[in-house]
């Protein structure tokens, strides 16, 4: 049980709710080993995928790890739902409760919706990612990914770089590394920084080469290639020449250090191919990772007492 | 807990003794150690699957699998008990096709049974699932029974039966204590 009853943005998780997820997310792992994965575990409760904005990965993550717990999972997404009829969020989260579920997993292109939406429902509510803000499980899911390659998180250094401003990715990440006592650092040009880097209680720093040698992780965030009013920098391949991660970066690491991504990535832009490819990069442990810490979050919001909606 | 301790009904050396018994039965109704498999119940049944492994190689000189099981995510009352904590299941083998021995320390209601069966169940197909346990307590609420019992030990349903082991609390013991009734066993 945690000390929310929802997981809105990182604020809502102390550093002993982030310790129980990583925790409990490794005997998901063993069960998803298993020849037979599926667990009887949330039989009968109704978990809802509210996805606003298209995603392929977090919604089929969560989707997964639902039917891992014998959940029923219901998608909503933004082509087939009513919003596209005009539908707003409040008729929507009225809709959705008057068909009783009892986990609502929202991802929204605003910040601030899963917030709306715990105030209007009963049940539990979990940030699948909110317009630039934050995005939970994905930071909880980089944290184990860590902890199982690396060993533990205190004192591990971090370099978040490329789109800080517009990363909601960073907006989880960097809150959550510091609860367990990581050392957040973020790298960017200072057009992709946010206006005051400073109260983000990271590191900041301008120069990737500089800080390099001196890192555990390498976390290269997405440039947001679809963004409209374009990107503020000059080429994608200037951006790559002095932010992309490469082998002769890679070279420059640690030996043990390794490289992260959120997926999708842009091979050639932040991360070249043959790093993507090579065992440094975790790339895909991170999305095998991501099933089991969903079903640790599922798991320890519909087994509390409190909740009782499950009830 | 505010626990007043009314009786040991077991002390170590009572419980070595059951031990030791139950092992002799498990090889006697088997024939031996061959196609045996233990798997303790997280946590204080493990313990007791660790050491009735230890009797048998003692008494037979065969080595028996041990494997834990965590039932968390089998249990029937998830929604209502606030502390899921879990522990991790290891069973470095496959159970299909052998005799399966399920330990536990304390049985009570048979829903950490029913929920062992069920977790069991998703590993293999097991070609016997038996159950030893080192206290039966009585109040089934399932139809459920041990094939190997350390002691029977009737109790009101407001007592407390607690299994002490040295691996966990420094000592060897069963205690009845007068206290609220948790359901967990």
């Amino acid at each position: 049980m945690l000390s929310s009853r929802h997981i809105l943005g990182m604020d809502d998780l102390t550093a002993e709710d982030i310790t129980r997820i990583l925790e409990t997310a490794e005997s998901f792992a063993a069960v998803n080993e298993r020849r037979i994965k599926k667990l009887p575990t949330l039989r009968g409760l109704t978990v809802v995928n509210l996805f606003l904005e298209p995603s392929t990965r977090t919604r089929t993550s969560f989707e997964i790890a639902a039917k891992r717990l014998s959940a029923d999972g219901i998608n909503f997404t933004a082509s087939a739902s009513a919003t596209v009829k005009g539908e707003s969020l409040r008729d929507t989260a009225a809709t959705l409760a008057a068909m009783s579920c009892d986990l609502v997993i929202i991802r929204h292109k605003y910040a601030g919706a899963p917030r709306i939406l715990s105030e209007m429902m009963d049940c539990s509510i979990v940030n699948g990612g909110d317009g630039i803000h934050q995005h939970p499980t994905q930071a909880l899911l980089d944290l184990y990914t860590m902890q199982q390659r690396l060993g533990h998180l205190e004192g591990l250094r971090v370099g978040i770089v490329g789109d800080i401003a517009h990363s909601r990715v960073a907006g989880s990440l960097i809150p959550a590394l510091l609860k367990v006592g990581a050392h957040p650092i973020v790298v960017a040009p200072p057009t992709l920084l946010p206006a005051r880097p400073d109260v983000l209680g990271a590191e900041v720093s301008w120069d990737l080469d500089e800080v390099l040698p001196t890192l555990d992780v390498a976390y290269m965030l997405r440039i947001q290639m679809e963004r409209s009013d374009g990107m503020p920098f000059p080429s994608l391949r200037e951006y790559a020449r002095f932010y992309g991660m490469n082998l002769t970066r890679l070279a420059a690491m640690k030996p043990a250090a390794i490289v992260m991504h959120p997926g999708p990535m842009n091979r050639g832009v932040e991360i070249s191919a043959d790093v993507a490819d090579s065992d440094r990069s975790l790339v895909l442990e991170q999305v095998e990772s991501g099933v089991a810490v969903r079903m640790a979050v599922m798991y320890l919001l519909l087994g509390g007492a409190d909740s009782g909606a499950a009830a | 807990m505010a626990n007043r301790t009314k009786a040991v009904v077991m002390d170590a050396t009572a419980v070595d003794r059951a031990i030791t018994r139950i092992a002799h039965e498990l090889l006697e109704e088997n024939k031996g150690a061959e196609g045996l498999a233990l798997v303790g119940i997280v946590t204080r049944g493990a313990h007791l699957a660790q050491r009735l492994a230890e009797r048998v190689r003692e008494i037979e000189g065969a080595d028996v699998p041990v494997g834990t099981l965590d039932i968390s995510f089998y249990r029937d009352d998830i929604s209502t008990r606030n502390n899921p904590e879990v522990h991790r299941t290891d069973l470095p083998f496959d159970p299909s096709g052998i005799c399966v021995v399920l330990v536990d320390d304390v049985l009570f209601t048979g829903r950490t049974i029913r929920a062992a069966m069920d977790a069991l169940m998703d590993y293999g197909r097991p070609s016997c699932i038996r159950l030893a346990v080192l206290v039966d307590r009585g109040h089934r609420e399932l139809p459920v029974r041990a094939d190997y019992v350390g002691k029977n030990v009737p109790t009101s349903s407001r007592e407390r039966v607690r299994v002490l082991l040295k691996e966990t609390d420094g000592e060897d013991a069963v205690v009845i204590s007068e206290g609220e009734v948790t359901k967990e066993c």
